[in-house]
């Protein structure tokens, strides 16, 4: 007998994905499904969007400031140290606000959902709701799956402005550049497209890092330590989910934008 | 359990159109890596409590979870309350599991709910809040398992066996048509478990209540095959009228995926079969 069967792994990874895939789709479509639960939404806005805040701003702020830091001395190198205010602009909006803020949102709420739903899961928690005749994707997934959209986009414009001051902070007090052209160059630099571009990006993510997180959680087995794989799990196949999907849609929307 | 408080009020269960088999198993089959079930065949007539014994593994929690369709079957059918649930879609599922009442083997309470939204669960799920009259119910359940006063703790605050009882309460507050019981005394002392017996054979005689119960202390349940909650006493007595009195207990016994026994206390304590034989020593 084999240790392992090749033919078996793939049978899991294909169900994982069907069974993955058919969560996600569930979590949508009970938008539209009554018992729709308004206060556990509000309680997971509240977990995701004002707890990742701390992180999300701190991580905005130095993104910005190192952006600025690191490209002024090419940009002086051909005399275009003026146009930091439009690169730190176009950088942050169109890309590192969005992935940042997916990745630390990730680490924090896909990690924290796995381990919940995983921690209710094998203490039968799940079961016990089943047979009380709640639905656990509409209860637990579906409030998770819209605060998370929800909340990371207004986490990213966040990040995305608060990254500007930081590039701002060294533009203005290290590299001596007039705040007035640093704030214009970054507005004017910003097209429909940019900031469609910017604000799109994070509902998937918000989508993503639920979804993942709720998958993982529910699908938990084997004790404490079976919580603790599903948690590390959670965040790897979040963090590496954003990155993949935010090429395909960068690629979609440049293709619509015609950049 | 003398100072057990008599109900407030004897509700009839939720409305179903009466069926005399609340659950009926026909040659249903179940395999993990192995078959688990194989075949299994069964009855349970409304109003009866059916015991259900066997070594650990033979599938007795699996055939829990099939009759509260938690899990499907690979072949066969079951018919809960008069409705097939093998072919039925999960979310018809769930308007049928609030008529089932179930009691987990580890309590399954929610841990970060305390004990009046834990037993109050059910209910708030239809009305979206805590009302005057679910707490009301809710403080009328925890009288019933005589813990009242446990209603703003958490369930890490309680013993072992008061979580069970806590789980009791949580499945009756509805006063459901049938309830799962799986092992309700497993790893808890005599003198709790006698407690939890009493309170499960009060709801059977109390309020008629059809259950299935699996156990693997043989004490637990020939106590309850031979004992009825007297109301006047308001507790559970021992049968002294030489077994006139009917219970509507019977045991069914799982072996190897199959039922090799049902019958009656009586039926099991005389069977010639050496593995009941030995499994009763």
């Amino acid at each position: 007998m084999p240790i392992f069967s090749p033919t078996e792994i793939a049978k899991d990874k294909v169900e994982a994905v069907q069974d993955y895939s058919l969560l996600a789709g569930r979590s949508l479509s009970n938008i539209f499904a009554r018992p729709r639960y308004f206060a556990d939404t509000l309680l997971q806005a509240d977990s995701i969007g004002v707890g990742s805040l701390p992180i999300v701003v701190l991580t905005g702020f130095f993104t910005g400031a190192v952006l600025a830091l690191q490209t002024s001395s090419t940009l002086q190198q051909f005399g275009s140290l003026s146009l930091t205010g439009k690169l730190v602009s176009l950088s942050m909006v169109r890309e590192l606000g969005p992935v940042l803020t997916g990745l630390m949102v990730a680490g924090r709420n896909s990690s924290g959902m796995a381990s919940e739903l995983g921690s209710m899961k094998v203490t039968e928690q799940i079961d016990a709701m089943r047979a009380m005749g709640v639905d656990p994707s509409k209860k637990l997934v579906t409030p998770r799956v819209i605060a998370s959209m929800i909340m990371l986009f207004f986490l990213s414009i966040i990040s995305n402005l608060v990254g500007l001051t930081g590039g701002f902070m060294i533009s203005y007090l290290l590299l001596g550049l007039d705040p007035n052209q640093y704030w214009t160059t970054a507005y004017q630099a910003l097209r429909f497209g940019d900031v469609f571009m910017g604000l799109c990006k994070p509902v998937f993510f918000g989508f993503i890092i639920a979804s993942i997180g709720c998958y993982y959680g529910l699908s938990a087995k084997g004790g404490t330590q079976g919580v603790g794989r599903a948690t590390t799990q959670a965040v790897v196949a979040a963090s590496v989910l954003i990155l993949v999907s935010d090429f395909f849609i960068t690629r979609l929307l440049m293709g619509i934008f015609q950049y | 359990m003398s100072s057990l408080a008599p109900p407030a009020e004897q509700r009839q269960p939720t409305s179903t159109p009466t069926v005399d088999t609340v659950i009926r198993f026909e040659k249903v089959e179940m395999a993990f890596d192995q078959p688990v079930l194989e075949g299994v065949s069964f009855q349970l007539p409304r109003g009866e409590t059916k015991i259900l014994m066997g070594t650990a593994g033979t599938g007795k929690t699996l055939l829990l979870k099939l009759a509260l369709g938690l899990l499907k079957p690979d072949a066969g059918r079951i018919t809960v309350l008069g409705e097939e649930i093998t072919q039925m879609r999960e979310q018809d599922r769930f308007a049928l599991r609030r008529k089932i009442g179930m009691v987990f083997q580890e309590s399954a309470l929610f841990d970060s709910l305390t004990v009046e939204e834990n037993v109050a669960y059910r209910l708030m799920e239809e009305t979206g809040k805590l009302t005057d009259e679910i707490h009301a119910r809710v403080l009328e359940a925890l009288r019933f398992v005589e813990l009242e006063h446990t209603v703003a703790l958490f369930p890490a605050e309680l013993s072992g066996g008061m979580r069970r009882r806590v789980a009791i309460a949580r499945a009756i507050i509805t006063q459901p048509e049938v309830i799962l019981y799986d092992s309700p005394t497993g790893g808890l002392d005599p003198v709790t478990s006698n407690t939890i017996i009493e309170l499960i054979v009060k709801q059977r005689d109390v309020y008629g209540t059809s259950s299935l119960l699996v156990t693997n202390r043989l004490q637990d349940a020939f106590t309850m095959a031979s004992h009825y909650f007297d109301q006047e006493q308001n507790k559970m007595v021992p049968v002294t009228d030489g077994g006139v009195r009917d219970l509507h207990t019977k045991f069914l016994m799982l072996r190897d995926g199959h039922i090799i026994f049902e019958g009656t206390a009586a039926d099991l304590l005389r069977s010639n079969d050496p593995y009941i034989r030995e499994y009763l020593s």
